[in-house]
């Protein structure tokens, strides 16, 4: 015999978020409003520093079409790469104009989804090693048991990409570009585009984190 | 800090896989490649926090956030429970949301066309955050089941939907909490996706009686469980030397 371990309760195990998951947490998308404060996509306020920018994609399943009943929630740093949460040793200095935190569904009809933002600072990794500027994604659906986890990293930051230690862990380079938000303007305003793939030969990279 | 340690890996062995072909809208939107394992960063330890400005005094109130004329149609009752982490540690001032259908079994979504009616008084939807040890509690009516597309006679036992989010982004969870007695817990496909089934038994809220409120409303306990933080003692260097 050894002496036994600690206990540790299992955990509550995931279950889909269901195709009305916009009731609960979107309700202004389901059909009504009931609350005074309604979570958004609006990520940064009017006040935020930094470059100020739209994100934009769909969702598509293993048959190519866009997924329209998905939850994106976004969590990301400031402009100077500092999370809004205890954790982060620079939290107090963090962007009081930016939560860091957003929701949204994809159009019923489109498929489309929508963040408006200001573009991350790189974040300081393990043993003090920089990473890339990116946002954090996680995405529930109809169909989806448990919450999928991914990043969004920007194309145009191509030093800084070259040099992330989680883009470089994905052995296979073809791959790291799924993660990859390509840079437009439009209207003058700037907007990553970055689609999302559940399945298939351009199935985006999906984290176990 | 210690609220501050890494995650310990979530115990995939508990959780649904992606693919469960009995659930068939997973088939084609389950990830097929393997989940590329990484270790925590800041990106994965910190997230968002809400306070109680960001909730109303009626958000966690469903007999009454949404009452028009009266109040819904259904059994009353409370939900209560303590969100913690596998080590035990409640999980305080954290955001869980709920939603569910209303006692005929309707959505009050613009998508559900159930020919249950839809209740003018019950929104269906509610939350709060937990105090200082991790507990909350909210009141509702009981939802019923309902037939949905996947099987041409599936039925979902009935359920609530719960929305967590924990102390750190890698802990977000979405989960369902079923009722003690259900017969159609064991036919639901989505139930039977948990590969353990002593896991799946703890999606079962059973009755509270000693939390019910006598003459007014009987009472359900669900527990919620995050997954824990690493033990070590020793610097994990997250951050810099």
């Amino acid at each position: 015999m050894v002496q036994p371990l600690p206990a540790r309760l299992p955990e509550t195990p995931s279950q889909t978020a269901g195709p009305y998951v916009h009731i609960g947490l979107i309700p202004h998308q389901a059909g009504f409003a009931i609350f005074e404060t309604a979570f958004s996509n609006v990520i940064a306020g009017p006040d935020a520093v930094g470059e100020r920018i739209l994100v934009e994609g769909r969702v598509f399943d293993g048959a190519n079409e866009p997924v329209r009943d998905v939850l994106i929630e976004v969590w990301q740093a400031d402009a100077a790469g500092r999370y809004a949460h205890a954790a982060d040793p620079r939290h107090e200095s963090a962007d009081p104009a930016l939560s860091g935190w957003g929701r949204t569904g994809s159009d019923f009809e489109t498929g489309l989804y929508c963040f408006e933002t200001v573009k991350p600072g790189s974040v300081v990794g393990r043993h003090g090693r920089p990473m890339a500027p990116h946002l954090n994604l996680w995405i529930v659906a109809r169909g989806i048991n448990i919450g999928l986890q991914t990043r969004l990293y920007f194309a145009d930051e191509t030093a800084a990409n070259a040099a992330d230690p989680v883009l470089n862990l994905i052995e296979q380079a073809s791959r790291r570009e799924t993660l990859l938000a390509r840079r437009e303007t439009r209207d003058g305003r700037i907007v990553y585009v970055f689609d999302i793939h559940l399945q298939g030969d351009a199935e985006t990279v999906f984290f176990d984190v | 800090m210690a609220e501050h340690r890494e995650f310990r890996q979530r115990d995939r062995r508990v959780h649904p896989p992606a693919f469960t072909p009995e659930y068939k809208t997973s088939v084609l939107r389950a990830p097929r490649r393997a989940l590329l394992s990484l270790q925590n960063s800041l990106s994965e330890v910190t997230g968002p926090t809400f306070g109680h400005a960001a909730i109303g005094p009626l958000d966690n109130d469903l007999l009454l956030n949404y009452a028009k004329d009266g109040q819904p149609i259904g059994e009353r009752i409370i939900v209560t429970g303590r969100v913690c982490d596998a080590d035990g540690r409640g999980v305080p001032h954290t955001l869980v949301e709920f939603w569910q259908a209303n006692a005929g079994g309707r959505y009050r979504h613009r998508n559900d066309r159930y020919l249950a009616p839809i209740d003018p008084n019950f929104g269906g939807c509610g939350r709060t955050l937990t105090d200082a040890d991790g507990g909350y509690a909210f009141r509702t009516i009981k939802p019923g089941p309902y037939p949905w597309r996947n099987n041409l006679n599936s039925w979902r036992p009935a359920h609530i939907h719960f929305s967590v989010f924990g102390s750190g982004f890698a802990q977000r969870l979405i989960t369902q909490m079923y009722f003690e007695g259900d017969p159609l817990i064991w036919r639901d496909p989505m139930v039977l996706g948990i590969p353990d089934r002593a896991a799946a038994e703890r999606l079962i809220a059973p009755l509270d009686l000693d939390a019910a409120i006598p003459l007014d409303m009987l009472a359900y306990r669900f527990d919620i469980v995050l997954r824990g933080r690493q033990s070590t003692v020793f610097e994990n260097r997250l951050q810099g030397n």
